[in-house]
Order: C-alpha cells, then sequence, then structure tokens
C-alpha cells in the first residue's frame, strides 16, 4: 500500500508538474492525470498546492476530482482490475466475470482485498465489444474473458 | 531471397488476446529457422473474431490466418504458411471484406498505422495538398456536397458546422476531436485512431485550414491506452515531417495539435461537457445556445467533430465530394463504419453504405449469435440506443430510417443479445448507468435516473402500478434534460418496455396469482 508523499516530497515534485504544464491551455486534467501517475493517487494535500499554482480556488480542484471516475481520493491496492460493466460484455456473459471476480476478490466494486493486492473497478466500456468480456489490468487490455482466464489473470497478480 | 512480411495487428483487439505474445512468437521461430522476416505491426482488418489474425505476403497477395495463439505459430512455419487449418485464403477475398465499401478505413489494417510514407503511398495526404490549393468557400462547398454528417451520432452537417465556425470572427479558433467514444457496443474510434492516425491527423489539418483555426485537440478517453499512444507518435512524426506545424507542407498555412486524456466521465462525449472537460472544469453540460461554433473551447469558436467524421475528410477531398455522396441513401450519404458486437458469431468493423437492413447486419454479415440461440434484441446507438426487436430487422440503416422507428443510429454501434437476455435487467441497467453518469446539472437526469432504478426495482417485484411510472418517469428525463443523457436514457428503458412486455409483467402476474 502506497504511504502518503512526505511533505518536502510533494511540494518538489507537485512544483514540477505544475511548471512542466504552465504553457497548456485547461492544464488542470494533465495535471491531475500526472500527480496520479506519480502517486497513485491525488493525495488531499495537493490540492491547495494546485490551487494556488492555478490561481483557482481550492472548491475549484475539489470539484474537479471528485468529478471524474478516473481520480482516486486515496490509495487503490497494488493492482488494479477494471471490469466492463456495459451492454456489449452484458451480451456476452459479463455478468458471470463480474460475479466471479468479486468472489474471488472477496469485495465489491470500487473495493481493495485485505492484504492491500487488488482494487476492483467497474469501467464501462474500453472498445473491446465483439471480444468481451474485456477487463483492463494494471492499463493493459484482455478480452475473451472467461471466469477461467480471470482465474489466471487474478494469479498473475498475485490474487 | 526477399524477406517474407508477416503483419501481426497492433490493434488494443488483437493485442487483448496476445497479438503480442504472437509476434514474439513469430520472430523467434523466423530466427530458429533463420528465415528473413520483416514484420509489419498494422492496424486490425476488423474481423475480430478471427484476432490475433495475421497475414503473410505472398507474390504480392496477403494470405490470413486466424485466430491464431503463439502456440499455432510453429505449425503454421511447418506448413510454409499454406495448408493449415487456420488459413482464411487471401484476406480480400473473405467475403467478410469483399462484401465491404471502405472509404474511411482504407488503410486501416493494410498498413502500420505509424509509417507516414505508406500512409502517402496508399493515399494520405493528397486530400490535404488539393485542399490547400482552394478557398475556404471552396472547400466548405466540398464539405457541403458531400452530404458528410456528424458520426457521433447527432447527425449534423458536418460543412455548415464548419462555415459558422470560419465565418464567426475571432482572433483564435479551435479544432476539437470528439475521441470520448464512451458507447458499449463501439470502437470504430479506437480502430481509426490505431490503425490509421494520419487520416485523423489530416482531416484535422484540412479543417484547421478551412476555418482559420490554428490548434487542434483530441480528447481521447483513458481507456484507450493503445490509441493514446499511437496518436501521440503519429503527431511527433507528422510534426517532424512538416505535415504539422508553423507552415503544413510548406503552404504557410499554421496547424498543431495534440492529445489531451479524458478521466472516464461518460457525459463528456457529449460536446459541451468535452469543452468543459478540455478546458479543466467539472464536465458539466454547458445550455445551448451560445452553440460551440460561436463560443466553444475557452470561448473562441470551435468544431468540435467526431473521430469518423475528422477522418473521413481527407478521402472526400482525395477523391472528391461526388464520389463520397453517391453511395447512401436518402438523407444518410456516404458510408459508416457500423460496429457488429455483442453475443454475435461474427463481430467487428464493417464499413458500407448507408442502407443496409438491420437484419442484414445481424443475421447474414453478424451470423447470429455466438451463442448460437436465437436473437432475442439488438441495441443499436450504444447505452442510450433502443433495443429491437427481430420485427423492425427491416429497418434501412440511416439516420431519419432509425428515426422513423424510435431508435438512434448514433455512432453506429450494434450489440447483440440472444433469448437469454433479461430485458427488465437491461432497462434497469440503462438508469443505473445514468444515475452513475449524469453530471448532476439536470434534476430529471440526476434524480430520475435514481428514480428509474427504484421503479424498474418495483416492477421487478411484481408492482405492475409502477409500469406507468416509469412510463411518465422516461417522459419527464426526455423532456427535461439539456443533453442525450438525460434526454435518451429513456430509449432503452421505453423500448424495452414496449417490445419486451413479457420481461415486465411476468412477476406482476406471479404475484398476482
Amino acid at each position: 500500500m502506497p504511504t502518503p508523499p512526505a511533505p518536502v516530497d510533494l511540494e518538489t515534485r507537485l512544483g514540477a508538474i505544475l511548471s512542466d504544464h504552465a504553457q497548456l491551455e485547461g492544464p488542470l486534467l494533465p495535471i491531475l492525470h500526472a500527480v496520479q501517475a506519480e502517486w497513485g493517487y491525488v493525495p488531499p494535500e495537493a490540492l491547495p498546492i494546485i490551487a494556488e499554482g492555478l490561481n483557482i480556488s481550492r472548491a475549484e480542484v475539489h470539484g474537479v476530482v471528485s468529478f471524474y471516475h478516473d481520480f482516486r481520493e486515496e490509495p487503490a491496492g497494488r493492482h488494479m482490475v477494471k471490469i466492463c460493466r456495459a451492454e456489449a460484455c452484458q451480451a456476452r456473459g459479463g455478468h458471470g466475470v463480474e460475479a466471479a471476480a468479486k468472489a474471488r476478490l472477496g469485495v465489491d466494486w470500487h473495493g481493495t482485498t485485505a492484504d492491500g493486492g487488488v482494487t476492483l473497478e467497474p469501467v464501462y466500456c474500453l472498445g473491446l465489444c465483439a471480444t468481451g468480456p474485456a477487463a483492463m489490468i494494471d492499463g493493459r487490455v484482455v478480452a475473451r474473458v472467461d471466469e477461467k482466464r480471470l482465474e489466471t489473470l487474478l494469479s498473475e497478480v498475485g490474487a | 531471397m526477399s524477406k517474407l512480411k508477416i503483419y501481426v495487428p497492433r490493434d488494443a483487439a488483437a493485442l487483448a488476446v496476445d497479438a503480442e505474445k504472437v509476434a514474439e512468437a513469430v520472430l523467434a521461430e523466423a530466427k530458429i529457422r533463420e528465415i528473413e522476416v520483416e514484420l509489419i505491426r498494422n492496424g486490425s482488418r476488423g474481423m475480430l473474431w478471427l484476432e490475433p489474425m495475421v497475414e503473410v505476403e505472398k507474390d504480392g497477395v496477403r494470405h490470413a490466418f486466424g485466430p491464431v495463439t503463439p502456440h499455432d505459430v510453429e505449425a503454421l512455419f511447418d506448413t510454409d504458411w499454406d495448408d493449415h487449418t487456420l488459413a482464411l485464403g487471401p484476406t480480400e477475398e473473405i467475403d467478410w471484406m469483399k462484401r465491404q465499401t471502405r472509404l474511411t478505413f482504407a488503410r486501416v489494417g493494410v498498413i502500420d498505422p505509424l509509417s507516414l510514407d505508406a500512409y502517402e503511398a496508399h493515399g494520405g495526404l493528397k486530400g490535404l495538398r488539393r485542399a490547400l490549393g482552394m478557398t475556404g468557400t471552396e472547400m466548405i462547398d466540398e464539405m457541403k456536397e458531400s452530404g458528410l454528417r456528424g458520426r457521433g451520432g447527432a447527425g449534423f452537417p458536418t460543412g455548415i458546422k464548419w462555415d459558422t465556425v470560419r465565418l464567426a470572427p475571432a482572433s483564435q479558433k479551435y479544432i476539437v476531436a470528439n475521441a470520448d467514444e464512451g458507447d458499449s457496443g463501439t470502437f470504430a474510434d479506437r480502430m481509426l485512431m490505431e490503425g490509421d492516425p494520419f487520416s485523423l491527423i489530416e482531416g484535422m489539418a484540412i479543417a484547421g485550414i478551412c476555418v482559420g483555426a490554428t490548434k487542434g485537440y483530441i480528447y481521447l478517453r483513458s481507456e484507450y491506452p493503445e490509441a493514446i499512444h499511437t496518436m501521440n507518435e503519429a503527431i511527433r512524426i507528422a510534426r517532424a515531417r512538416g505535415v504539422l506545424g508553423a507552415s503544413v507542407l510548406g503552404s504557410g498555412f499554421t496547424y498543431d495539435m495534440e492529445v489531451r486524456v479524458g478521466a472516464g466521465a461518460y457525459v463528456c462525449g457529449e460536446e459541451t461537457s468535452l469543452l468543459n472537460s478540455l478546458e479543466g472544469k467539472r464536465g458539466v453540460v454547458r445550455a445551448k445556445p451560445p452553440l460551440p461554433a460561436i463560443e466553444g473551447f475557452l470561448g473562441k469558436p470551435t468544431v468540435v467533430n467526431n473521430i469518423i467524421s475528422l477522418g473521413t475528410v481527407p478521402v472526400i477531398f482525395e477523391k472528391g465530394a461526388a464520389h463520397y455522396r453517391d453511395f447512401g441513401l436518402g438523407r444518410s450519404r456516404g458510408t459508416i463504419p457500423i460496429q457488429i458486437a455483442g453475443n454475435v458469431k461474427f463481430g467487428g468493423l464493417f464499413e458500407t453504405a448507408f442502407g443496409t437492413s438491420l437484419g442484414a447486419l445481424v443475421d447474414e454479415i453478424g451470423g447470429g449469435t455466438a451463442t448460437g440461440r436465437p436473437v432475442k434484441a439488438v441495441q443499436v446507438g450504444g447505452p442510450l440506443g433502443a433495443y429491437f426487436p427481430r420485427s423492425k430487422f427491416d429497418t434501412p440503416f440511416g439516420y431519419e430510417e432509425f428515426d422513423g422507428q424510435g431508435g438512434l443510429i448514433g455512432h453506429a454501434g450494434v450489440v447483440v443479445f440472444d433469448d437469454t437476455a433479461d430485458m427488465l435487467g437491461m432497462a434497469r441497467f440503462a438508469m443505473e448507468f445514468c444515475a452513475v453518469e449524469s453530471c448532476g446539472k439536470c434534476t430529471p437526469c440526476r434524480i430520475g435516473a435514481v428514480r428509474g432504478v427504484e421503479t424498474v426495482d418495483r416492477i421487478a417485484r411484481g408492482d405492475a402500478s409502477a409500469i406507468p411510472l416509469l412510463t411518465d418517469l422516461c417522459d419527464t428525463m426526455k423532456d427535461g434534460s439539456l443533453c442525450a443523457l438525460g434526454g435518451f436514457t429513456p430509449y432503452p428503458v421505453m423500448s424495452a418496455l414496449t417490445h419486451f412486455p413479457d420481461d415486465f409483467h411476468a412477476n406482476a402476474k406471479e404475484a398476482a396469482e
């Protein structure tokens, strides 16, 4: 489980991220993506610094972080498993894969396993709709996921 | 002896079923056998049930094999890529390919997507070069004559949108490509960006030069990591080769562009939420007017077009508006890349002129269900599209034709369900999805979707009195929402209720007995 960044690290790295994005039009989303890539979530301590850097209110930054499904306000597990819940995957047996994943990991959507190993998130369409059910594991897309393949994939991430 | 040319796709749909391991196996096996191989990582041909589909060039003709697993590679080499059970014959001779009219997707699956030379060798940049010799008015006339309408689903004439931006006086204008392809059952944008990214760049450059915009953005969803990577690489190459930059192909016109990654919000596929998101705000829908064409990104005139609309622009300029316009049906001109998905035997991308019937797409081209069971329903146009029963399968694929049947073509995704589908469950899911993804601006969408789930649950428990309530709620959502999320969620819900009443009444009857 990642630990919150030390204040000095946070300020230094965040300062660099802010200056990297200083020339962009509408820089907030790219900044938040960079922050999440750095720490795995958007640490609450980062919000006032981002707000000051962009000359907007802290509430505005919080509003954006909380609006988008991608941005996490607390750390996730070491591995991220996203399973597609959308219609085309449902038509190909997605419900069975969802249920198997929840049972295997012992968590519901948005949950993290007790050992901090895996976080389970729903995703609404990975664009693999003719080869579903589809999933994304640590940013890598996988398709034709039946319960057997799911078992292999989860074993690979130590679950 | 010349090198053996082998193609292994790098499209996400191929990578998701181990195409990378197949590519590795090909190289390893060739090394063992001391055969010189030129491995080309192409896009996908769109026959997704055959992925990973490997092609081998023999006497200038590409032969297909699929679906290939890493374990098959040794045997394929043993047969000299000839008489193997996975052999499909010459790719272009496969019925699925022969029945298509590929204009927008002409190069997808054919070329290495990141080879600008291959792009040019297959007609790329001809459209842009022609456009550079035209005036803005001539370019608009070409677009209007082509009959191209917004392929995101709204179907607004692209030429008219461009003209509005062109005529709007402003110090800065923008081109925004909507690659927030969130509709389930759609993947045409993804396949185009991964398989022929330069066509999108060329289309956006033509749009920019036409309307006087020097800057473009592709708003690309985070669920598409391969597309993000390929587009970024293609933009870098285009810039290095002078296709983008201070003087596009030496013309003196300035146009450059970049990719912006979304953050998992379905509603950002709606153009005004997309613009807010691009500006770094919550992806909340804006009221129209003002139109984005007048006040768009950062308040400046902005063309917001779908990827397929922009990706079709180069072929319109390359072959002329009339060539494109002469395909199609009624007011739906040209071709449409239809995505056949869900529980279907032959799923994939099928580009054809407008006018093919839904039944032909599902039964003949799609080959019926993958499970072999009867088709129960087909959802056309994503999560906001209607469920069509078999009785409506004679509907021809066209904007007005689907509208006339209480549906929409949307982004042309066709999702097939077999007879095990529970349509009450699908109606519930439509409401649940709307509740999860609502931006919160309009009450009928924000609250209505939550109440919708509860109301469907009441029906599921046998309370038939909740059915008129659901109908009433759908009317309110339809009339009282600014954008298509709240406004169109009633389509799947009401079509499920209307066409599959047994799924809604079964429990009510049981409860009464």
